[in-house]
């Protein structure tokens, strides 16, 4: 048992938290967030620069071999930014689904350019009746000689309104909540009969509602096999549930950490509202929250990268504390900042609607508890 | 980062395993199981066995008799014997008093003290608290005042647990009030129990049961070479104590341990004829302290991995005291809940392994619940209270 972090994954900590520090400000975050993609491109391809968009593809493909640890790392610095760059979306979902399924030649239209910053690809896991199963899918797709035909609708697809490469879980046999039957595709985002409504959410991220009408496809657009895409969706949708956990661990630090220092700052009574004592022990209950979840994220990071057989489990224990204690972490940061808590203007504002967003993404607490137990009996 | 145990860890826990399948007398198991108070002699049967084998004093350095464990082989053993439900150390000399005199104790006092530490033939107990200082330790009035070669101590200690037993206790004492703050002058001296003019009476706690004690000091005549360290800095020697001890502070491996059993209860405890694990809302119950017990296990382990490789300790024994009781505590009201009407009889004569078994009012294991519920509530007031716990972790941690 070994809680320490090889040199490599310290200097990768490192190298991105540094950038995240020096490069990517508040401000600049807020501009890009109200923009009419709602990311940066000149960002997006410094990251893959940085070689960030390569960490969890094999080298052979062309990344850098990282696993469920160096996602993780990346993934809180990305929370502690607030950034809202498509990373999730692209190198986690679809490159998910692509390093596991992806023929030699899908691998080179579609992964290569995700790894170079070139593509932005996302997976359409949710439709407006599956609320968090994501094996109740009424997309159907329907053979046609050689290829398929696709019709239904996905929603919050993230990054959908600018994904290059959209994948989509469609049912190509078997009723709508079988996990047999479903066939994964890759979705040119510029296919005919596809037709997709952007928007933005209140984190500040864009998403998109996807219509697809008769949109024809290929066999060659099948990734893995027909009927058996489940388990990798399945799969991919835990890592992303890790992913995004580790993202709230780097906001409710942060938030934390911004609350600790604004209390020392700030005075009222003629003396700083941090020598209050109500207030001191809520920080503290605070703190040990943020202690116990990143214990939980490192627990839950060290099973999955050995592939336990309780990995599945820890995932929704993880998910379900960050959906508890990480909210009320938020919460807290919000009402010790004050009236400033709940401006526009202030970062504070800005964290809480992400770690809010993230809680009902994948499954909120309630979710993952029940969840949870299902895995413990 | 890696979660598996090594070989050489996998091959030390069957050792503890194999050690407890042989070694952990059958009747205090017994005991243990039927929830029949332990005694003296049981405590002290117990301690020795471990110490025969060099597993009593865990943490202490190699030099005095400690065993040089790592983090995760004091992790395990811990583990294990919560596993077998064997019973905590008694751990006011060889977790307590011990380090103060090994770190801060002149040679005579480590050779005189320690040995009978290491062989559980001394019993000590901690004089702490006074009735009129709890959370504020620092006012405390017993007073040791110099005499020739002699301090000469009056005043009264409180809540002193196991006191009935004990050979010896170590006190925090006023030597000085002519101090710029009240943690000067503080004292830290060992006083024999039979020296006259010490005195012992029992305070009787809500379940019922002689745990505590109040002791009373008149004119005793304590030699000064009974003082450890230098007069006047008791009070930063007593703070060092209470960070010392950081191996299962939080109780992690006892509460897995009642978190199993509770499972198993409700596996088998009845509500509406149906067993209790179909009530979602119990399951749900036991699901949340599953995750947070988890949590805060992972908690220990990296503040131990901390440690060993040299970070100082710190405040995070406070965090670890907080965590813990809070989770001792909701376990203790899940048990309670588990056992529904079986929780309210009050029989306290017949947790003894004598008797009969047809007079039984229950099974032990249920009727002992609430008892247990009630005493337990001590956890977040003792050791300094969770509040106070917090005050520790916002002035050294938040720096606030």
């Amino acid at each position: 048992m070994d809680f320490s972090f090889s040199e490599e994954q310290t200097m990768l900590a490192d190298s991105v938290a540094r950038f995240i520090d020096t490069d990517y400000d508040f401000e600049s975050r807020q501009k890009t967030a109200a923009s009419e993609s709602g990311y940066s491109e000149k960002m997006w391809r410094t990251f893959a620069e940085l070689g960030w968009t390569a960490v969890p593809f094999a080298e052979e493909d062309g990344g850098l071999g990282g696993g469920t640890i160096e996602q993780m790392l990346v993934m809180e610095q990305i929370g502690r930014g607030l950034v809202v760059e498509p990373y999730l979306a692209t190198v986690i979902m679809a490159g998910g689904i692509l390093r596991r399924l992806a023929s030699n030649e899908q691998k080179l239209k579609w992964l290569a350019p995700i790894i170079g910053g070139e593509l932005i690809a996302t997976l359409a896991f949710a439709e407006p009746q599956s609320r968090f199963n994501v094996a109740n899918i009424a997309t159907t797709a329907k053979r046609d000689g050689q290829g398929f035909v696709l019709n239904g609708q996905k929603t919050i697809v993230l990054n959908g309104n600018s994904a290059d490469l959209i994948v989509v879980p469609a049912r190509t046999s078997g009723n709508q909540s079988d996990r047999s039957g479903i066939t994964l595709f890759a979705v040119p985002g510029d296919v005919s009969g596809l037709n997709r409504r952007g928007y933005a959410t209140v984190d500040g991220l864009r998403a998109a509602d996807i219509h697809l009408d008769n949109v024809r496809l290929d066999a060659a657009d099948v990734l893995g096999e027909e009927h058996n895409g489940f388990m990798a969706l399945d799969r991919v949708i835990g890592e992303a549930t890790l992913a995004i956990s580790a993202e709230a661990m780097g906001i409710m630090q942060k938030m934390h950490d911004k609350t600790v220092e604004y209390s020392k700052s700030r005075v009222q009574f003629g003396v700083p509202i941090g020598s209050f004592q109500a207030l001191q022990h809520r920080m503290v209950d605070s703190l040990m929250s943020c202690e116990q979840s990143r214990s939980l994220l490192y627990w839950c990071v060290m099973l999955n990268a050995k592939g336990h057989a309780d990995a599945i489990k820890a995932i929704s224990a993880l998910k379900y504390q960050v959906g508890t204690a990480g909210v009320r972490v938020a919460q807290e940061a919000v009402q010790i900042h004050g009236g400033m808590g709940v401006t526009w203007e202030l970062d504070i504002a800005h964290y809480f609607k992400r770690i809010t967003a993230i809680d009902l993404m994948f499954g909120n607490a309630d979710h993952h508890l029940d969840r949870f137990i299902s895995f413990s009996q | 980062m890696n979660i598996d145990l090594t070989h050489e860890e996998v091959a030390f826990r069957d050792e503890v395993r194999q050690f407890l399948d042989t070694e952990y007398p059958e009747d205090i198991r017994r005991k243990r199981d039927e929830s029949v108070p332990l005694t003296r002699d049981d405590m002290i049967r117990w301690q020795k066995a471990l110490n025969s084998r060099g597993w009593f004093a865990v943490n202490w350095p190699v030099e005095y008799g400690g065993t040089g464990w790592t983090p995760v082989q004091k992790y395990l053993f811990a583990n294990e014997l919560a596993n077998a439900n064997a019973p905590h150390v008694v751990p006011f000399g060889v977790k307590m008093v011990a380090p103060i005199i090994y770190t801060f104790g002149n040679e005579a006092q480590k050779k005189r003290f320690l040995p009978d530490i290491l062989s559980s033939d001394v019993w000590w107990c901690q004089g702490y608290s006074e009735p009129g200082s709890g959370s504020d330790l620092a006012s405390l009035s017993t007073r040791a005042i110099r005499d020739g070669s002699h301090y000469v101590v009056n005043g009264t200690k409180t809540w002193t647990t196991l006191g009935q037993h004990a050979d010896w206790i170590f006190c925090l004492v006023r030597t000085s009030s002519d101090v710029a703050r009240k943690q000067e002058g503080i004292s830290f001296i060992l006083i024999d129990m039979k020296t006259p003019g010490v005195s012992v009476k029992p305070i009787i706690t809500i379940e019922g049961d002689h745990e505590v004690n109040e002791i009373h000091f008149e004119n005793v005549r304590v030699p000064v070479e009974n003082l450890v360290g230098e007069e006047g800095k008791g009070w930063t020697y007593g703070k060092v104590l209470l960070q010392h001890e950081r191996t299962n502070i939080a109780g992690v491996a006892n509460s897995q341990y009642r978190l199993n059993k509770l499972r198993d209860r409700a596996g088998q405890s009845l509500h509406g004829g149906e067993p209790l694990v179909n009530d979602t809302n119990f399951v749900r119950k036991i699901a949340m302290l599953d995750i947070e017990l988890k949590a805060l296990e992972f908690t220990e382990l990296r503040t131990l991995a901390s440690v060993a490789v040299g970070n100082a300790p710190g405040p995070e024994s406070s965090f670890l005291k907080i965590r813990g009781t809070e989770v001792q505590q909701a376990l203790d009201a899940l048990l309670v809940e588990a056992a529904g009407y079986y929780a309210l009889p009050y029989v306290p004569q017949q947790y003894v392994l004598e008797y009969p078994a047809a007079d039984r009012i229950g099974e032990g294991s249920e009727t002992s619940t609430s008892l247990h519920y009630f005493n337990n509530r001590k956890a977040s007031i003792y050791g300094g209270s969770n509040e106070i716990q917090k005050n520790i972790i916002a002035k050294h941690v938040l720096g606030l």
